[in-house]
């Protein structure tokens, strides 16, 4: 699904993507964990298109994407800070994105799933960090994109959405699509995420099922394995 | 990227800020025109606000909408939309939006004063299409300037410093330079001066339609001949065309590399 | 035949013993204008019925007769020198038509040309496409009204005036409409004569022009977009009032032109839209009382050796400069005018501001030495640089000013 060879990206002096590759499976859930700074984010942006890396090439279904833009139509984005342009009201919002679109949307569906119907007319600048946050996993899951990229999807949520969006998700890979997902919150990676991606100072240091991280690293516990990585590249 | 610019507009039409803009030069114009009642002098009067006003607050507006509606940007940015076409976008809102506050704001007290029955419909036209330029002018620059400043402290302040500099340093520097050289031929130089910088060729434009023409022949030649044909008329409209494209072709440029 | 109706109407006349009267028109006994001056006797009445009549060169010499135009009889010059030319007193001339002087470069020919004349009238005619229009030589009191005088001027050398005065006294000049002449009224040498309620326009060079002519009074006249609206030369003892000068609107374009004037008054005037208002060179001892200046991009420019001229209660209102002025006050006096530009105060409440008024900007005088500075005008920086020499003058002249400033218009 998304072929990435040899991604460099620096900020400044900073080097934060440093020769990666990564070869994704055609669907399944995979996680790309690592430190603060590992660059997670700026790869997911890479793949977005948002951030313009100096070398590599990134290929999604075959196509090459830097500098082009029409095959975002075939990705959904979570972006991490759910802060949207304050003077819309949430319905406003979510039919501007449809419009830009111009795809069919399931959007009925994901408000009453989120419970945001007493909040559709309501400017986005009044909700509240958690609601925004449902805004947001509507705006991402309405369309039915064979790709979708999650940046921290579980910030601010209750419990009670919290298994909601956990099924959406798998509700989403059994369609056979590819999900990627970026938490902090391991319990949700280790119960949802068919594969892991590590990355270690812009390359990818691990990439395997949690059962194989498990093993590599000799531990039971996923926590204590993610643990294991960085106390020993840190020691 | 006419999507986009819908939605700006729309998101600014519903600013606050875009009404104070509105109603302010919704009272500047009722002050001017039924107060005075003198509909030369509130020309003129009009004249100084724009060409120190439209610029200070294309420049500041633009810098805070590009800031502010960063999150914006980058939900955009994960559409499938061309890059371009969100900046333009976003430019070609807050412009649009700001020339609308200012034609309205000033057309509606002038219209109901019976500007169409009056000879100074002209110099008002100038006085709009001048004010229009700068707002497209000094917005573009602005979101080159945010483009390339991540810092928005930093941004405010280059924004600032950008009007202070063309606004005011620079025809103390252009003044200083025609009273230094004084005693050599300087005609042509100030021609080609007072055209690199937007705003004193808007004052020109404007001028041109009031007082400043009969006293422009009694300096020299090479002012009337130039200002008073259609040459120097489509020449001077050609090069604040050229402040509108350079900057926003800047913009096409600088969005293209930019990472978010 | 003819003959014998002249003798009968000589005889007719000297019979009746009173002055009689002659018909001109294309079927009468007599057809030509010459030829009815030419059998008139003193006192006479020539009255010429509509028609075009293609003569020059019409003399009346010594014989004072009165011709009256019926609906305007068109007298064709046909390019050829003078239309009609008289060396008389007591004559009238009225409702002609006179039309295609010729133009010359030696000589000065009109469409009326009255010398050594007195007491006469020139009332109501129309002139289009003369070279000079009424020209008087050597001639006293007179009366040259309702006129109505056009051409079309395009070089100074090659035009001339419409009313013209030379070496004359004692002429009234009323009402007359010239347009696109050289100047409108030129008089030169011409004492104690009025002029009032003319209107000249599109004029080349002056609507009104005096060269060394004093004790005359000009009133209620308008002149409009000429080269200048007045130039009052080498003159003194002259009053002007209640004129309008307007549109004289071009590079070095004035309303009115002061040189060397001595002992005069301008009162009741109103100056609108010109380049420079009034230019003041050489000028003594004038009052300028209850002017208006508006819209003009100089209000008075005040050049060299101007001594003792007085300004009051006059309205200086949206100039591009009020005062531009060259050298030391020189014992000028501005007290009691109007400026719009004032931003003082009056907490006393008397009417008059309580800080004093300075005319003159720091920028007139900056264009004064450098005019390709005139670029900045009402530009910010130019409006800083004016603020802080209003508070502390340091370039303009620091007591030039009107510590009287009005806070209300002068009406008049």
């Amino acid at each position: 699904m998304v072929n990435i060879q040899n991604l460099h990206k620096k900020f400044g002096s900073l080097q934060v993507l440093n020769g990666l590759n990564l070869e994704t499976p055609e669907n399944g859930i995979i996680a790309v964990l690592g430190p603060n700074g590992s660059g997670k984010t700026t790869l997911i942006k890479s793949i977005l298109g948002m951030v313009v890396p100096q070398k590599g090439e990134i290929k999604i279904n075959g196509k090459k994407i830097i500098k082009h833009w029409d095959y975002r139509k075939d990705i959904d984005y979570l972006p991490q800070i759910a802060n949207f342009p304050g003077n819309l009201s949430v319905t406003e919002l979510i039919k501007m994105i449809k419009d830009l679109r111009c795809k069919p949307a399931r959007d009925k569906e994901l408000i009453s799933l989120f419970k945001l119907e007493p909040f559709l007319d309501k400017k986005l600048n009044n909700l509240s960090g958690g609601s925004k946050q449902k805004v947001n996993l509507v705006l991402c899951f309405m369309f039915n994109s064979p790709l979708i990229i999650l940046d921290e999807p579980t910030t601010g949520l209750d419990p009670v959405s919290l298994i909601r969006l956990r099924k959406l998700i798998q509700n989403e890979k059994e369609k056979g699509k590819t999900i990627l997902i970026t938490s902090h919150i391991m319990s949700f990676v280790e119960e949802i995420s068919d594969r892991i991606v590590f990355l270690l100072e812009g390359k990818i240091y691990f990439n395997g099922t949690v059962a194989e991280l498990k093993k590599a690293t000799n531990q039971q516990d996923f926590e204590h394995a993610i643990a294991n990585i960085l106390s020993e590249n840190h020691a | 990227m006419l999507k986009i610019l819908k939605y700006s507009f729309k998101d600014l039409s519903r600013s606050r800020w875009s009404y104070v803009y509105f109603f302010f030069y919704l009272l500047l114009g009722i002050v001017l025109l039924f107060l005075n009642n003198d509909l030369s002098n509130a020309v003129i009067t009009l004249m100084n606000v724009i060409i120190i006003l439209v610029p200070l607050i294309g420049t500041i507006f633009g810098v805070m909408y590009f800031y502010n509606s960063r999150e914006f940007t980058e939900l955009l940015l994960a559409q499938p939309v061309k890059r371009s076409s969100i900046f333009l976008g976003q430019y070609l809102g807050v412009a649009i939006s700001l020339s609308a506050s200012l034609i309205l704001g000033l057309g509606i007290p002038f219209v109901a004063y019976g500007i169409f029955q009056s000879a100074a419909i002209w110099d008002f036209f100038s006085l709009l299409v001048s004010g229009g330029f700068l707002t497209f002018i000094f917005t573009a620059l602005a979101f080159n300037i945010a483009l390339s400043q991540e810092n928005k402290i930093k941004g405010f302040g280059m924004a600032i410093l950008l009007w202070l500099f063309l606004a005011v340093i620079y025809d103390g520097l252009f003044l200083l330079s025609l009273v230094y050289f004084q005693d050599y031929p300087l005609d042509k130089f100030s021609l080609v001066a007072s055209m690199l910088n937007p705003i004193d060729l808007s004052r020109i434009l404007i001028l041109l339609k009031l007082d400043i023409s009969a006293l422009l022949g009694y300096t020299g030649a090479v002012f009337k001949d130039f200002f008073g044909t259609s040459l120097g008329s489509i020449t001077s409209f050609g090069v604040l065309i050229l402040w509108v494209i350079f900057p926003v072709w800047r913009i096409v440029k600088l969005s293209g590399k930019k990472d978010f | 035949m003819e003959r014998l109706f002249i003798i009968l109407v000589l005889f007719l006349a000297v019979f009746a013993g009173h002055a009689s009267e002659i018909e001109v028109c294309k079927t009468c006994e007599i057809s030509s204008i010459q030829k009815a001056i030419d059998f008139a006797e003193d006192g006479d009445l020539i009255r010429i019925k509509s028609g075009i009549y293609k003569e020059n060169g019409i003399q009346i010499l010594n014989k004072s007769l009165k011709i009256i135009g019926e609906n305007y009889p068109v007298i064709d010059a046909e390019m050829q020198g003078t239309a009609l030319s008289i060396s008389a007193n007591n004559f009238s001339i009225e409702g002609l038509k006179i039309i295609n002087v010729g133009k010359s470069h030696t000589e000065e020919f009109a469409g009326i040309l009255v010398s050594q004349s007195r007491n006469f009238k020139i009332l109501n005619n129309k002139l289009d496409n003369v070279f000079f229009g009424i020209l008087l030589e050597k001639s006293n009191e007179g009366v040259i009204s309702g006129n109505h005088i056009t051409s079309n001027a395009r070089s100074q050398s090659n035009s001339g005036n419409g009313i013209h005065l030379w070496n004359t006294n004692k002429v009234e000049i009323r009402n007359n409409k010239i347009v696109g002449l050289r100047d409108g009224i030129y008089l030169e040498f011409v004492n104690n004569s009025e002029i009032s309620g003319n209107f000249c326009k599109d004029n080349l060079r002056y609507g009104l022009h005096f060269m060394f002519s004093d004790e005359d009074i000009y009133t209620d006249n308008i002149f409009e977009n000429n080269g200048a609206g007045v130039a009052v030369m080498y003159s003194k003892f002259i009053e002007m009032r209640g004129n309008h000068f307007r549109k004289n609107w071009g590079s070095a374009s004035y309303g009115l032109l002061l040189k060397e004037i001595t002992d005069s008054k301008l009162e009741n005037n109103i100056f609108e839209e010109n380049t420079i208002a009034i230019s003041a060179d050489n000028t003594n001892r004038i009052e300028y009382l209850k002017n208006d200046f508006k819209n003009n991009g100089y209000a008075v420019r005040i050049r060299g050796a101007c001594y003792d001229n007085f300004f009051k209660e006059n309205n200086f209102l949206y100039n591009s400069f009020d005062i531009g002025y060259t050298g030391r006050l020189n014992n000028n006096e501005f007290t009691e005018n109007y400026w719009s530009a004032y931003t003082g105060y009056d907490l006393d409440k008397n009417g008059i501001g309580d800080v004093p008024y300075r005319p003159v900007k720091l920028f007139s005088y900056l264009v004064n030495r450098t005019p390709e500075a005139i670029i900045l005008l009402r530009s910010l920086f130019i409006d800083l640089l004016d603020f802080s020499e209003k508070v502390s003058p340091v370039f303009t002249p620091a007591n030039l000013m009107d510590s009287q400033p009005l806070m209300k218009k002068v009406s008049w």
